[in-house]
């Protein structure tokens, strides 16, 4: 099992919400998935500004001068948001590749959870309640957003094994399933310069849409790739910086229900994670096709 | 009339609730408010009452059903009336995978469209879909019958044993050892007392009828050397 929600506002009067929105979601498939929970949100971004959103272990050492040691290794302004074990740096988008570079000289026990330009990731072990009140999700603003709740059969129950995955910029992925084919694909996008950090199948999916993007394709394109591509049981919902996509399997054992209104698309495993959304009562649901993609943007 | 409100009341309780009910009650028509997806709403129930739920279900609503008439004034989600023995379930909206899955008496009506494995493994249920049917529904099915006043996806009466099958609309492909038969007097007549029963106005002779080869089960000497 797993937990999947997601949320794409339309309208822009509830991006104030968005945090509160999927933070209910989130708890409410907290049965589906109890081992650890994760949430990627796109906020506001800046021009020619990046966000690297960062995990440790052992945060108050790592994160208490890094904001100046950083800066000072890659000569450009560097500022530091925490929260609990995850930081978010803002510094150049020029500079991302350099920070990454030098991240792993000055502090080799961070993990990069995200770069992007709007997109920050938050995941730790624990119960997906837990979780949401130690980032404080509920009070995150943003156009869209998407979380999991993970029972892990893949892998193990680590931070770096929890979703959702990015594998690129202002991407994100979260996965409901197994795939059986990812230590070939693992491989074969890592010769391809695609960057792979952990052993879980979840992040070959991230990896494979990332490569798909990289060599031209659209958000649409890339999932329909996974559908020939990618053998396994997969429900994956997707984000990007302005778009959000939904694809199943073609045997579709994995469960999903969608529900749009003028103001938003909202993607749950259940319905029940669906339920506090303004105007349930009357929007259009229905179960995603098999084999189907589907993706909304901006 | 008996009304429980599942925002005051636990899952749990309505259960027992319903399930205390005997044969002789003069308790015999309940509503139950507020399901808001929550899963094994109205299951195990044994007793000729009528529960209307008002919302959406979640997995397994009226489950192991016998006598009761249940009925979802929203959609269902997966596993709807699973193995029921008897009586009648009605959704007002869709009903997500595995919709009557192994049910061995009664009726299901689905009013929407119900998703992937509709009545996989039918021993008996008759289900009625108004709308549409996803892939490889009545997989195994044994007995029974699988009305679809729309489409069938595909795959459909896979490894079929003796279920019925009848079809309006279009059928994506067919499964393994599932042909079209011929629809005699009597089919039309099972036909039309299913959809009168489901309240749903078709005329019967718009439906093919599909069912089973019968070349996967019955043992064939030539396939000896298989075993």
């Amino acid at each position: 099992m797993c937990g999947i929600v997601g949320l794409f506002l339309k309208d822009k009067a509830l991006e104030p919400q968005l945090g509160a929105l999927l933070t209910d979601m989130l708890v409410t498939m907290t049965d589906r998935g109890p081992d650890s929970a994760g949430i990627a949100i796109y906020g506001n971004g800046a021009a020619g500004k990046a966000k690297l959103t960062l995990q440790s272990d052992t945060p108050d050492a790592d994160f208490a001068t890094l904001a100046d040691d950083l800066g000072a290794q890659i000569n450009a302004p560097v500022s530091l948001r925490r929260k609990d074990s995850h930081a978010v740096l803002d510094l150049p988008e020029a500079q991302v590749d350099a920070a990454r570079a030098a991240l792993g000289d000055l502090r080799p026990g961070l993990r990069v959870m995200s770069d992007g330009a709007r997109i920050e990731i938050y995941k730790e072990v624990g119960l997906p309640r837990d979780v949401a009140a130690r980032f404080d999700l509920a009070a995150m603003t943003g156009t869209h957003g998407i979380g999991h709740t993970r029972m892990a059969t893949e892998s193990a129950v680590t931070t770096q094994g929890a979703h959702p995955f990015s594998t690129g910029s202002d991407q994100c992925l979260v996965h409901n399933g197994s795939l059986s084919n990812h230590n070939n694909w693992r491989r074969k996008l890592k010769r391809e310069g695609i960057r792979i950090d952990s052993q879980n199948d979840t992040e070959v999916g991230a990896a494979y849409l990332t490569w798909k993007m990289r060599e031209g394709a659209s958000l649409g394109q890339a999932l329909e790739g996974a559908l020939d591509d990618l053998d396994g049981f997969f429900t994956f919902v997707v984000g990007t910086s302005d778009g959000f996509g939904v694809v199943r399997d073609p045997i579709a054992c994995k469960p999903a229900v969608m529900a749009e209104t003028d103001q938003y698309v909202a993607f749950g495993s259940e319905y029940r994670a669906l339920v506090n959304l303004p105007g349930i009562e009357t929007a259009r649901v229905w179960e995603p096709e098999p084999a189907t993609v589907y993706f909304w943007s901006h | 009339m008996q009304t429980i409100d599942l925002a005051t009341t636990p899952l749990r309780e309505m259960n027992a609730t319903l399930q205390a009910q005997a044969d002789q009650t003069n308790a015999t028509s309940w509503d139950i408010l507020n399901p808001r997806g929550a899963h094994a709403i109205a299951v195990g129930l044994d007793a000729p009452i009528e529960v209307t739920v008002r919302g959406s279900t979640g997995y397994y609503c009226a489950g192991m059903n016998k006598q009761a008439t249940v009925h979802v004034t929203g959609s269902a989600g997966p596993g709807v009336a699973e193995n029921m023995m008897s009586g009648t379930v009605i959704i007002d909206g869709d009903a997500s995978q595995y919709a009557g899955a192994t049910g061995r008496g009664g009726l299901l009506v689905i009013k929407g469209n119900a998703s992937s494995r509709c009545g996989i493994s039918m021993k008996g249920i008759d289900i009625v879909v108004q709308g549409n049917i996803g892939h490889m529904s009545a997989f195994m099915g044994q007995a029974g019958n699988l009305v679809v006043c729309g489409d069938a996806g595909d795959a459909l009466g896979d490894s079929l044993y003796e279920a019925r099958l009848f079809v309006r609309g279009s059928v994506k492909s067919l499964g393994a050892d599932c042909i079209e038969k011929e629809m005699r007097p009597e089919h039309l007549e099972i036909l039309r007392d299913l959809l009168t029963r489901a309240g749903i106005e078709a005329d019967p002779q718009e439906f093919r009828r599909y069912g089973s080869a019968r070349k996967l089960y019955n043992f064939d000497i030539d396939n000896a050397a298989a075993y």
